[in-house]
């Protein structure tokens, strides 16, 4: 039976079968939900076009939110990609996932992945190493199925909620998610997951404090650290730097933080930022209309 | 504990911004609308608590009003559902309340005025990650997700409706996964919620309504 519960189990699987991450989770979704292998990649193939056309739509939307806090910085950002500061890869990853903000801020389509508030991060590598490696469509459907294996440890064994988390449960896990893609660069399972542990240990603590409560600021740049991140702790992996505890140790140390945190910084609008821009930055705030 | 699939983890697709106040808002309108099942003339609804405080940032008011209209979560029309109920000619009227103690922090109420007159009242909450719950229905409370073929059926309080209800789902080969009866007092009308392993036949509604005691019988899927 091809299921695992830990990154242990799941390292140890993929060295038995000589598999890929991907491969994994691709073969425990077919098996643990009675699925054939072509519906399962025709939807893995549906949600990555989503992410994509959401990834295109952000770069050109003139929107503005709902809460009217963000609108058109990932134009700006892509802009500047070619005199960037931290590298045409890492700009231009941080610019889609900005955009892809802006487009769920607007009402428009994304993914959740894992969560609405977090869905610029991944789309924001996948697409940008897209730039400038030209992958296959088959390859970056596969590093879906990579990111969920490891999506899948964090909403199994601690939390993918800002509510419960902190900030930390939503863009750290995409950020973690997004590093996996390591696979991409043919990086082996174990710099896929060290690459994963880097990228969440690197953003503990990262707390959730929404402006008026809605997922705009600072959401929005938060996605563009998440991006930024994955990046570099891929970078890392592949370097063949060492992560001073694995994966499991990096969702269990998220878990304690999550435990720690106050209530104020998790999604509750009352701590950090949200508390110090207070409610008027909003322009549809309902406290201000009524 | 429920298997987690690469697509709750990747997904869903979703219009934005949120999962628990856009597609979870949604998702609670449209199980409303398939509890009442029939042309609905107009909707007054109440938002409570975080609901409440932030509907216009999440668009929860849009989101309600195009779950109404039938559209999916991923349906980019629930940006402009307003404008859709004003052409689909469902009138509509949005306002918040205070929660009462004990109340979830997403809730909503949802009075549908039917083409024909009368008014069922819904409360719906958003429970996370896009999922929802109907935990009333006229004052009578439950817990209805639709995540499985679920049979609603609406009747008087008397005996035999669990037994006629029974025997039909054994005779047509369907396996029950969970039955509950909900009432608001003894002898008043009652709600069974019936949750079943196979698929239900619309064909087989008209055999479960065949008896005194029931008055509707709905499928929610």
């Amino acid at each position: 039976m091809p299921d695992f519960t830990s990154a242990d189990d799941l390292l140890r699987l993929c060295r038995e079968r000589g598999w890929t991450l991907s491969t994994a989770m691709r073969e425990r979704e077919i098996e643990l939900f009675d699925q054939d292998r072509h519906s399962v990649d025709n939807r893995m193939a549906a949600t990555l076009a989503v992410m994509q056309d959401a990834v295109r739509e952000g770069l050109h939307s003139r929107a503005r939110g709902m809460g009217g806090l963000i609108g058109g910085e990932a134009a700006l950002l892509n802009a500047r990609v070619a005199e960037s500061l931290s590298g045409r890869t890492v700009a231009r990853a941080a610019a889609y996932a900005l955009g892809v903000l802006e487009v769920n801020a607007a009402m428009g389509r994304i993914v959740a992945a894992p969560t609405a508030g977090a869905s610029g991060v991944i789309p924001g590598v996948l697409f940008s190493l897209d730039e400038d490696n030209r992958f296959s469509g088959d390859r970056l459907r596969d590093a879906l199925f990579a990111a969920a294996a490891v999506g899948y440890l964090f909403m199994r064994n601690a939390t993918v909620s800002g509510a419960r988390g902190g900030c930390q449960a939503e863009v750290g896990v995409a950020s973690a998610m997004a590093a996996a893609a390591v696979e991409l660069m043919d990086g082996a399972v174990g710099q896929c997951l060290d690459a994963s542990s880097f990228a969440i240990v690197n953003i503990l603590g990262l707390v959730c404090d929404p402006v008026c409560g809605l997922v705009e600021e600072p959401c929005q740049k938060r996605n563009a650290l998440g991006a930024s991140n994955a990046l570099l702790a891929a970078d890392m992996a592949l370097a063949g730097i060492k992560s001073v505890v694995d994966l499991d140790g990096g969702i269990a140390a998220m878990m304690r933080v999550a435990d720690a945190l106050s209530e104020d910084l998790r999604e509750t609008g009352r701590g950090g930022v949200a508390a110090v821009a207070g409610c008027g930055a909003c322009s549809r705030c309902v406290s201000q209309a009524t | 504990m429920e298997s987690i699939s690469a697509f709750d983890v990747i997904g869903p697709v979703m219009i934005g911004p949120s999962s628990s106040h856009t597609a979870g808002a949604v998702r609670i309108a449209l199980l409303a609308r398939k509890i009442v099942h029939t042309d609905i003339a107009r909707a007054d609804i109440i938002l409570y608590g975080s609901f409440a405080a932030t509907y216009a940032g999440h668009g929860t008011d849009r989101a309600l009003v195009a779950g109404l209209l039938g559209f999916q979560p991923d349906d980019p029309r629930i940006r402009d559902a307003f404008a859709w109920a004003d052409r689909a000619g469902l009138a509509y009227g949005i306002t918040t309340g205070e929660a009462a103690g004990g109340m979830h922090p997403n809730t909503v109420d949802i009075a549908l005025l039917r083409s024909g007159g009368n008014v069922t009242r819904v409360r719906g909450v958003s429970t996370g990650g896009g999922a929802a719950a109907i935990v009333a229905i006229d004052g009578a409370a439950m817990d209805l997700t639709g995540e499985f073929p679920t049979i609603l059926v609406k009747q008087r309080d008397e005996p035999g409706v669990a037994a006629h209800l029974t025997r039909c789902l054994a005779d047509a080969g369907i396996n029950i996964a969970s039955m509950n009866i909900h009432r608001e007092g003894r002898g008043k009308t009652a709600f069974t919620v019936v949750e079943t392993d196979q698929r239900i036949d619309p064909g087989l509604l008209g055999l479960l309504r065949d008896y005194p005691s029931i008055l509707d019988v709905n499928l929610i899927e």
